[in-house]
C-alpha cells in the first residue's frame, strides 16, 4: 500500500482495520532559510505506538514537535503542507493551539518537572484548563499517577518537591502530568535517553500499557527500543549534511526490522551506517 | 633540546628544570639579552598577584574605614543628645552658633525616606517586572532590543537630569492637578520610580532567563497560554531573583539624593501627605552639611548610619534570597 508516495508495508487488512485520526500531508518545515523536513506524508494509527527512528539531525524531533505545534516557539520557523487531526488542518488560521496541546500531550527528552510539589505538577494541566474543585483535582492526580505507575512510590510524598524524585520517577511524573489533561495522543521525544536501563524498562512497560488507551508517537535513538515496543516505525534520514529530512520508509515495525523495502533502512537497522 | 655534559638544556642532572642552569646554558650560547627577558617573564605572575591582592585589600579596607568613620562620627550626637532624641524625635531645628542648643530628631526624614521608597517601589516594581516579563516572553526580537536599549539609556541618565525633568515637568503638573505646591513625596516617588526601573528590569529579566527553558516548554505543551505560563511557572520559579531585583532597586531608591532633593521640597516636617513638602535622610544631609559642625554634624552622620544599616540589611536579604535560589535549582 502506498500513502502519498510513502510505501506503507503493513498490509491492507491491518491498515484498513486501524483508525487513523492524525495524518501528515506534504509537510515541509523550515527554520528561516534552512529546510529541516521535506514532503512528509504519514498516517498515525490510533491506539498504537509509532516510533520515529533515524540518525541524529534527521528531523525526527522536528516532526514530532509539529504535532502539537511546539515548533511555533522557535523564532523563524514555518511550515508548508498540513497535518490533519480529526479532519482539520492544525496549521490553519484560527486553529486553537492550546486546545490542540491539551489533546496532544508531550513528554520531553530530559525529565522536566516544575519546581513544585508532585501533586502540583500533575494538577497543573487540569488547573490551567479551569478545574478548581479540590476533590476533582485529587481524583485526577491519583488516577494519572496510577496510570503512570508512580502512585505507589509517591502517594506518601505528594506534597514534597518533585525535584527530589529520581530521574526515572521524574520522567514517569512527566508522563502522569501529560495524562492528567486527558490527551488523545502522547508525543515522547527520546523519553529514556537520560535514564538508566531499569528506569527505561519501566517506562517501556508503561508505554505498552498506555497504548491500549492512547495513540503514542515516540522518537528514539534506540532501535531495540523501537523494535521492542512500537507497532509502527518510520525511518527518517537526511541524504547529506544540510539536506532536509525525509521519511525513507514507514510500516509495521516487524516488517521494517525484518524485511525492509529500502536498502538504506536495511543498512541503518543492521547498524552499517548512521 | 641541546644535550650538554650529560644533561638536557636548562635541566639539572636529575632532569628537573633549573632556572640557574637555564640562564647558564643561555649565556653559554651567547644569548645574554634573552636572559634578562626571561627574568622579567618570570616576574609578571607574582607582580600581578601582588597588585590584585593590594587592590582587593584596599577595597575591604576602605569599606571598613567608612563604617568606622560613620560610627565614630555619629557617636557624639547619640551621646550628647541621647538615642531617643535623635531617632524618635521629629523636631529638627539645628542651632549653627551653639549646636548643643538645637534639636536633632531625624524621625521626619526617616519617615520621608521610607515612604518615598515604598512609593517608588509601588510605581516602579510592577513597571520593571512587567517590562522584564514583556521582553522575556512576549516581545518580538526587534522590539526586545529596542526596549533593552531604552532601559539602558534610562539607567545612564545622570540623576540631576532626571531631577531637573521632575522639577520642570512633573512638579508643575502635580501642582496644577492637585492644586498644591507640587513638591513632596509623590513627586519624589515618581522620579525614583523612573530611576529604579532599569535596575529592576535588568535583574528581573536575568532571573526569568535563569528559569530552564524546558519547564517553560512543559507548561506550553500542556496547553497553557502565555500568561498562564508566566504567572504559574516563570514568575514562581524566578521569585527569589525578582525579589532580589526589587530589593536592589530599593537600595537605589533609598540612596538617591540629587533627584529627590530637587522635587521633595526640603521642609523639616513629619508628614504622611504625599503632596506636602518634606525631606528624606539623604536630602537632609546634603541640604544641611555645608554649615554644620559639632553635634549638628554628628546628627547628620547618625542619618548616614541609618542609611548604612538599611543598605547592609537589604544586601543581606538579597544574598539570602539568591542563595536560596541557587539551592532550589
Amino acid at each position: 500500500m502506498r500513502v502519498d508516495g510513502v510505501s506503507v508495508q503493513c498490509g491492507f487488512e491491518l491498515m484498513e482495520k486501524l483508525e487513523c485520526r492524525l495524518g501528515v500531508h506534504n509537510l515541509s518545515v523550515y527554520y528561516d532559510d534552512f529546510k529541516a523536513l521535506e514532503n512528509i506524508n504519514l498516517l498515525i494509527p490510533c491506539k498504537r505506538i509509532t516510533a520515529f527512528i533515524g540518525p541524529s539531525g534527521c528531523g525526527k524531533s522536528t516532526l514530532l514537535r509539529c504535532f502539537n505545534r511546539m515548533n511555533d516557539l522557535v523564532p523563524g520557523s514555518y511550515v508548508e503542507g498540513s497535518i490533519f487531526f480529526d479532519g482539520t488542518d492544525i496549521f490553519s488560521d484560527n486553529y486553537d493551539v492550546t486546545e490542540l496541546r491539551r489533546k496532544v500531550g508531550m513528554v520531553f527528552q530530559k525529565p522536566n518537572p516544575f519546581p513544585k510539589t508532585v501533586y502540583e505538577n500533575v494538577a497543573y494541566g487540569p488547573k490551567i484548563a479551569g478545574i478548581k474543585k479540590k476533590a476533582v483535582l485529587d481524583e485526577i492526580v491519583e488516577r494519572s499517577l496510577k496510570r503512570a505507575a508512580l502512585w505507589d512510590e509517591v502517594k506518601d510524598k505528594l506534597h514534597s518537591s518533585a525535584l527530589r524524585l529520581s530521574g526515572g520517577q521524574q520522567q514517569r511524573l512527566c508522563i502522569a502530568r501529560a495524562l492528567a489533561v486527558e490527551p488523545e495522543i502522547i508525543l515522547l521525544d527520546e523519553p529514556c535517553s537520560a535514564l538508566d536501563p531499569i528506569a527505561t524498562q519501566r517506562i517501556e512497560d508503561l508505554l505498552v500499557e498506555l497504548a491500549e488507551k492512547y495513540t503514542i508517537i515516540i522518537v528514539t535513538h534506540n532501535m531495540q527500543q523501537a523494535a521492542r515496543i512500537s507497532h509502527f516505525t518510520a525511518f527518517m534520514m537526511i541524504e547529506e549534511h544540510g539536506d532536509p529530512g525525509r521519511i525513507i520508509e514507514f510500516g509495521e515495525t516487524s516488517y521494517i526490522f525484518t524485511n525492509p523495502d529500502n536498502e538504506k533502512t536495511e543498512r541503518y537497522i543492521t547498524g552499517r551506517f548512521g | 633540546m641541546h644535550r650538554r655534559s650529560g644533561r638536557l638544556f636548562g635541566e639539572n642532572r636529575l632532569g628537573a628544570p633549573d632556572p640557574h642552569l637555564f640562564l647558564y646554558d643561555l649565556r653559554e650560547m651567547g644569548i645574554s639579552r634573552s636572559v634578562r627577558l626571561s627574568r622579567i617573564v618570570k616576574t609578571p605572575d607574582n607582580f600581578v598577584k601582588c597588585a590584585l591582592f593590594i587592590c582587593s585589600s584596599l577595597t575591604v579596607f576602605f569599606v571598613f574605614l567608612v563604617i568606622v568613620f560613620i560610627l565614630s562620627s555619629s557617636v557624639p550626637a547619640l551621646k550628647e543628645l541621647g538615642f531617643k532624641n535623635v531617632f524618635f524625635s521629629t523636631k529638627w531645628s539645628p542651632n549653627v552658633s551653639a549646636p548643643l542648643k538645637g534639636n536633632y530628631g531625624i524621625l521626619a526624614f526617616l519617615n520621608g525616606t521610607i515612604l518615598t521608597t515604598i512609593g517608588a517601589l509601588i510605581l516602579g516594581a510592577p513597571l520593571g517586572v512587567g517590562t522584564a516579563v514583556f521582553i522575556d516572553e512576549y516581545a518580538p526580537v526587534w522590539l526586545k532590543g529596542l526596549v533593552f536599549r531604552g532601559v539602558e539609556i534610562i539607567a545612564g541618565i545622570p540623576s540631576v537630569v532626571i531631577g531637573w525633568f521632575g522639577l520642570t515637568l512633573l512638579v508643575p503638573m502635580i501642582a496644577e492637578i492637585t492644586n498644591t505646591s507640587g513638591y513632596g513625596m509623590f513627586a519624589a516617588s515618581l522620579v525614583l520610580a523612573l530611576m529604579v526601573v532599569p535596575t529592576i528590569t535588568t535583574l528581573s529579566f536575568e532571573a526569568l532567563q535563569a528559569v530552564p527553558e524546558d519547564i517553560h516548554d512543559a507548561s506550553v505543551a500542556l496547553g497553557a497560554t502565555r500568561w498562564q505560563t508566566v504567572s504559574r511557572v516563570l514568575l514562581p520559579a524566578s521569585l527569589r531573583g525578582i525579589a532580589a531585583a526589587v530589593i536592589l532597586g530599593m537600595c537605589r531608591a533609598i540612596g538617591e539624593t540629587m533627584a529627590v532633593q530637587m522635587v521633595i521640597g526640603n521642609a523639616r516636617q513629619l508628614t504622611f501627605n504625599p503632596l506636602t513638602r518634606t525631606s528624606t535622610l539623604t536630602t537632609r544631609i546634603v541640604t544641611d552639611m555645608g554649615e554644620s559642625h559639632g553635634v549638628f554634624r554628628s546628627a547628620l552622620f547618625a542619618q548616614g548610619l541609618v542609611l548604612l544599616i538599611f543598605s547592609a540589611v537589604l544586601i543581606i536579604i538579597v544574598r539570602a534570597a539568591l542563595k536560596g535560589r541557587a539551592l532550589s535549582q
